[in-house]
């Protein structure tokens, strides 16, 4: 049983002439964590300002949870949470001050509200920040509060603009933590260009290239063209190739610079163990095994340049 | 939910100096010309010696007090209402109240009541001020609530225009600039076109229709006047707003 939270059909933004984005088409299940990634000024941020309604659609429609943005815009918005690119904070007020109108303005009834600001500060670290002006707060601490006025009437849909941007690594973890930690009840798209990230954190990626998706899938696919079933092996006395295939699985060996030979093996059936006892036994000076990994830049740059051939 | 933005618009105003300093600044000046319009009520009336030289002390410090408000707020008006949508512009922040769940009408409104609600402090401290003299002279009340109702609307009405300019620009300076002239002109049509009483244009100047009020008098038509000016601007205001969220 899935229920699904957000649908977007055939999205398409134009200015003037051009199409920022066309034909964006997908929809999220509740639970789901969904990376948007994509080159600068590839359409992410538009997008989302559709999906938030902040932007209206030159063509396509929004629903969340079933509700049309178009027609019942108040209805859908307040099922959402928007961080938008540049966290949007009155900086003359303090962080409690900020949380109390977000959380009135997001229709969070009286008696909660309070404990809603609690529970948001709470959750972004923010607990000792109540006090301070937003103006005197540093980037990092910013980037939270713009994080914590999304979340906090616990909307059934976030959608976070880069929300890792400016931040400390040690902070990075925490909100990498906290984006896992929605997703459990809620869902969340988050926009990024930064690829662990996405590898972390999200349950489904979308790629999208000059205001199309050129990619739409579970991350377990993405992760599958990155581990091409290759080995990288570093021997000090190689011997010849035909040694090399004639272990079990092995399918073809390349040279590689720095000594290195490139094992490509048949898909699920790893030699590593046998390629190492080999090298013992026949005294090969093996100096390093690894799984030869295409870096997750590469699977991106491959699907940016290629024509689109959605997964 | 208007009036959750209008206290969030009075939270922000109230959260820096500003607020206070022209609260205080525009109590002072008004206090001053109180104080002169009591001198001078003792002077001028023990000069007049004949029955129909004399008015009540309520019209002679009253039109002092009211005459200069209508002044002084072309000023403030401006300086208070310049930031109310540039300043969201320039910061960014009108995606947290576009993605809140509220609407245009709400937004636009809940920011004019929020201003106007600042103003009407100053205004019920003129009141509180005349209404002080009642102490030891009958005063004519419904001269000064009349009067206090035409400076409400006309005060309303400023800031009405001023909405509209905020909306149209990034700049707060710049917006305060537009709005001062816009209501100058506004404010002295009638003088431009003294000659000729009858001309439409001359219809159009706010001061006109201030003065029915500043001699008691509240006529419909006035007052229609001033609300059908807010509701323009405020509609406007609203039009600018979601040619944004259309046009991006």
């Amino acid at each position: 049983m899935t229920t699904i939270t957000v649908e977007a059909s055939d999205l398409t933004r134009k200015y003037g002439g051009r199409a920022a984005v066309s034909d964006v088409s997908f929809s999220l299940n509740k639970g789901e964590v969904l990376g948007f990634l994509g080159p600068n000024g590839a359409g992410k941020s538009t997008t989302m300002k559709m999906l938030t309604g902040n932007l209206a659609p030159s063509n396509g429609s929004v629903k969340i949870c079933g509700i049309d943005m178009i027609e019942k815009p108040k209805d859908a918005k307040a099922l959402i949470g928007y961080l938008p690119e540049q966290p949007p904070l009155y900086r003359e007020l303090t962080v409690d001050e900020f949380l109390t109108i977000a959380a009135r303005l997001h229709r969070v009834s009286r008696g909660h509200i309070k404990k809603a600001v609690d529970v948001a500060k709470q959750r972004c670290g923010l607990t000792e920040m109540g006090k301070r002006l937003i103006e005197n707060l540093s980037k990092g601490y910013q980037q939270r509060v713009g994080i914590a006025q999304a979340i906090i009437h616990n909307p059934m849909v976030v959608i976070l603009d880069e929300p890792t941007v400016g931040l400390d690594p040690i902070q990075i973890r925490d909100i990498r933590a906290l984006i896992k930690e929605l997703g459990g009840e809620h869902s969340v798209i988050l926009s990024t260009h930064i690829l662990p990230e996405v590898e972390m954190v999200c349950d489904r990626v979308q790629i999208i290239h000059k205001g199309s998706l050129v990619f739409n899938g579970s991350i377990d696919v993405l992760k599958e063209q990155r581990h091409g079933n290759r080995l990288l092996l570093g021997l000090h006395h190689p011997p010849a190739t035909e040694a090399l295939l004639a272990i079990p699985g092995v399918e073809s060996v390349d040279t590689v610079e720095g000594g290195f030979l490139r094992v490509h093996h048949t898909p699920g059936h790893v030699p590593a163990e046998a390629l190492v006892q080999a090298a013992v036994s026949q005294n090969w000076g093996l100096f390093q095994i690894n799984p030869d990994q295409t870096s997750l830049e590469e699977v991106f740059v491959q699907l940016t340049f290629q024509e689109p051939s959605a997964a | 939910m208007i009036i959750n933005i209008a206290r969030k618009e009075l939270k922000g105003l109230f959260s820096s100096p500003m607020g206070w300093v022209i609260l205080a600044l525009l109590q002072f000046v008004f206090a001053t010309f109180f104080l002169m319009g009591i001198d001078q009520y003792f002077l001028t009336m023990s000069g007049a010696m004949r029955p129909d030289q004399r008015i009540g002390v309520t019209e002679f410090v009253g039109s002092n007090v009211f005459g200069i408000a209508s002044f002084i707020m072309l000023f403030a008006v401006p300086l208070l209402s310049m930031r109310l949508i540039s300043e969201e512009r320039r910061q960014q922040t009108l995606p947290f109240l576009f993605s809140a769940p509220l609407s245009l009408t709400e937004i636009v409104l809940g920011k004019f009541f929020g201003l106007v609600i600042f103003l009407t402090i100053t205004i019920l401290l003129i009141g509180s001020m005349l209404f002080s003299l009642n102490l030891w002279a009958d005063i004519d009340v419904g001269f000064v609530l009349s009067n206090l109702a035409g400076l409400w609307l006309l005060v309303a009405s400023f800031c009405a225009l001023g909405i509209y300019v905020s909306s149209t620009t990034q700049q707060p300076v710049v917006a305060a600039i537009i709005t001062f002239v816009a209501l100058f002109a506004l404010l002295l049509l009638d003088h431009f076109l003294a000659g000729d009483p009858s001309n439409t244009a001359a219809y159009l100047s706010l001061m006109k229709h201030f003065e029915p009020f500043s001699r008691g008098l509240i006529d419909t038509r006035d007052v229609a006047y001033f609300v059908l000016f807010i509701v323009t601007f405020l509609t406007l205001t609203i039009r600018r707003l979601d040619a944004d969220r259309l046009r991006g």
